[in-house]
C-alpha cells in the first residue's frame, strides 16, 4: 500500500468515526484458547465454543467429522489461525445439513453502525483465509434482533495459499440493533450447506431471513478427508474501508474474551460440613451476564490443616451475578474441620468454568 | 443438531428460594443462573415452554 493510499484510508476511517477500537470482532487473530487448542471428533451434537468467541456449529444430523486446532500456520504478522480439518467426509449432504464457524456480537457494541436509520453505515469485513479446496464460500451476517440477513460470497482462488479478503456489508436502514447485552449480529463463515440453505437466490442485500437464500453457491468442504480450511485476522469495522488488522495485546484480547468465558481456581469461604464448603468466587473480570458454572475436573481446597480434593467434581452456584457468586462445593475427601476457613488451592490443574457466551 | 441436549434439570434452593438450576447440558453438568440473558437458562426455558423438558423441584 502506498503512503498516499494509506493516508486516504486513514481519512476515511476518521470520517467513519474510529481510529482505535475499530475491530468489532474479539479474538480475530485466534490468539486466545482458554478451553484448549485442540478439539477432535466434532460431529453431530458437537456444536459449541472452541477457540475463544468462535463457535463450531453443525446443522441437521450430519455424518461428517472434523478436528479443530489453533494452528501455527498464519500469514506474516500473525501467530495463529483457526483450522478445521475434515476427518470423516460427507460427499453428499442432507438437505438440512450445514457446517459453519460463527461469532456473535452484543447490540450495545453496535450502536455506532446507525443501523435502522437513514444514516446506516456500511461495515467492512476483512480476513485471511487458506484452504486446499478452491471455490466460492459465503460469509453470512444475521441481525438477531430483526431476523434479517445478508450474505456475501468470496472465493478461495489458489489452493494452500493465504489470501486476504475484504467484503462490504451494506448498512441496513430498515432495522437496527437493540441496545443491550444480547446477540445482535451473528457472523458465520459457511463451510458446507445442504439444499435447504442453497436452493434460492443469495441474499446479497439485507432482507427478511429466508433459509433458502442464506448460503447459495457454497462449496462442500467436507466432501473429502483431505480438505481443510483456515482463517485468521478477522476484522469487522464500521465504514467502507478495510484497514490493516488492529492488533491488540494478548492481555487485552484475553480480558475481552473473559467477559464471555473464564476459568477460576482460587476462592475462599468456610467449611460447612466435613465434605462440603461454601466458597465465594470473585470473577477475573465482569461478565456479560450471570454465567453458568461448571468444572474441568475435581477441585481442591484446604482448611489450613488438611488438603482435600473432590472425589467427584461438583459445584452449585447460588445467586450468581455478573461479578461474583456464592458457591457450594461438595464431595471433598479426606474430612475437613467444620467451621474453619476454606481456601481453594488451585493445585489440581482443574478450574471452575464460568460461561456467559452469547 | 444445533440445539442443546439437556438430559436433566433441577432447581437448587437456597434459604427456601430457587437460586439456580443444576442441569446436564450436552453431557456436562452445569449450575445455571436464573438469568434470561444466560444462554443456557434461555434454552432451558425454551425447552420447558416447548414441553420437551421439565425442571424438577429442589430437594
Amino acid at each position: 500500500m502506498s503512503k498516499a493510499r494509506g493516508l486516504a484510508d486513514l481519512g476515511n476511517v476518521y470520517d467513519d468515526g474510529a481510529l482505535s477500537n475499530r475491530n468489532l470482532i474479539i479474538n480475530g487473530a485466534m490468539q486466545v484458547a482458554q478451553r484448549g487448542a485442540s478439539f477432535t471428533g466434532l460431529t453431530n451434537g458437537s456444536t459449541g465454543y472452541t477457540l475463544d468467541r468462535w463457535r463450531w456449529s453443525e446443522g441437521g444430523s450430519p455424518s461428517f467429522v472434523t478436528d479443530v486446532t489453533q494452528d501455527t500456520s498464519a500469514p506474516d504478522g500473525f501467530a495463529s489461525s483457526y483450522k478445521i480439518a475434515v476427518t470423516t467426509a460427507a460427499p453428499s449432504l442432507g438437505a438440512n445439513h450445514s457446517l459453519r464457524l460463527m461469532t456473535r456480537l452484543e447490540g450495545q457494541d453496535l450502536q455506532q453502525t446507525a443501523f435502522g436509520t437513514s444514516n446506516a453505515k456500511n461495515l467492512t469485513l476483512s480476513f485471511w483465509v487458506k484452504s486446499n479446496k478452491t471455490g466460492t464460500y459465503i460469509a453470512w451476517v444475521y441481525n438477531g434482533d430483526a431476523a434479517r440477513h445478508i450474505s456475501k460470497a468470496y472465493t478461495v482462488d489458489a489452493a494452500d495459499t493465504w489470501e486476504y479478503k475484504t467484503l462490504t456489508i451494506d448498512g441496513d436502514t430498515i432495522s437496527g440493533f437493540t441496545n443491550d447485552n444480547g446477540t445482535s449480529i451473528q457472523l458465520e463463515f459457511v463451510l458446507a450447506a445442504g439444499s435447504d440453505y442453497t436452493s434460492g437466490t443469495l441474499a446479497t442485500t439485507w432482507q427478511a431471513d429466508n433459509l433458502a437464500n442464506r448460503y447459495v453457491g457454497n462449496v462442500n468442504l467436507v466432501d473429502s478427508t483431505s480438505n481443510y480450511w483456515q482463517i485468521t485476522g478477522v476484522q469487522l469495522e464500521v465504514g467502507d474501508t478495510a484497514t490493516p488488522f488492529e492488533h491488540r495485546s494478548f492481555g487485552d484480547e484475553l480480558q475481552r474474551c473473559q467477559r464471555y468465558y473464564q476459568e477460576v481456581d482460587r476462592g475462599s469461604g468456610i467449611i460447612a460440613y466435613a465434605s462440603i464448603a461454601y466458597i465465594s468466587l470473585p470473577y477475573i473480570t465482569t461478565m456479560r451476564a450471570a454465567p453458568s458454572f461448571g468444572t474441568t475436573g475435581p477441585l481442591a481446597l484446604n482448611d489450613a490443616r488438611t488438603n482435600a480434593s473432590q472425589t467427584t467434581a461438583h459445584v452449585v452456584a447460588y445467586n450468581a451475578n455478573t461479578s461474583g457468586a456464592f458457591t457450594q462445593m461438595d464431595n471433598f475427601s479426606p474430612s475437613l474441620a467444620v467451621y474453619s476457613a476454606a481456601l481453594m488451592r488451585g493445585n489440581t490443574g482443574n478450574f471452575v468454568t464460568l460461561d456467559a457466551e452469547l | 443438531m444445533d440445539t442443546a441436549n439437556i438430559t436433566s434439570a433441577q432447581y437448587n434452593s437456597f434459604e427456601g428460594q430457587n437460586a439456580s438450576i443444576q442441569a446436564t447440558i450436552d453431557g456436562t453438568e452445569m449450575s445455571v443462573p436464573l438469568d434470561p440473558a444466560n444462554r443456557h437458562y434461555a434454552e432451558i426455558m425454551r425447552q420447558v415452554e416447548a414441553g420437551t423438558l421439565v425442571v424438577a423441584e429442589a430437594d
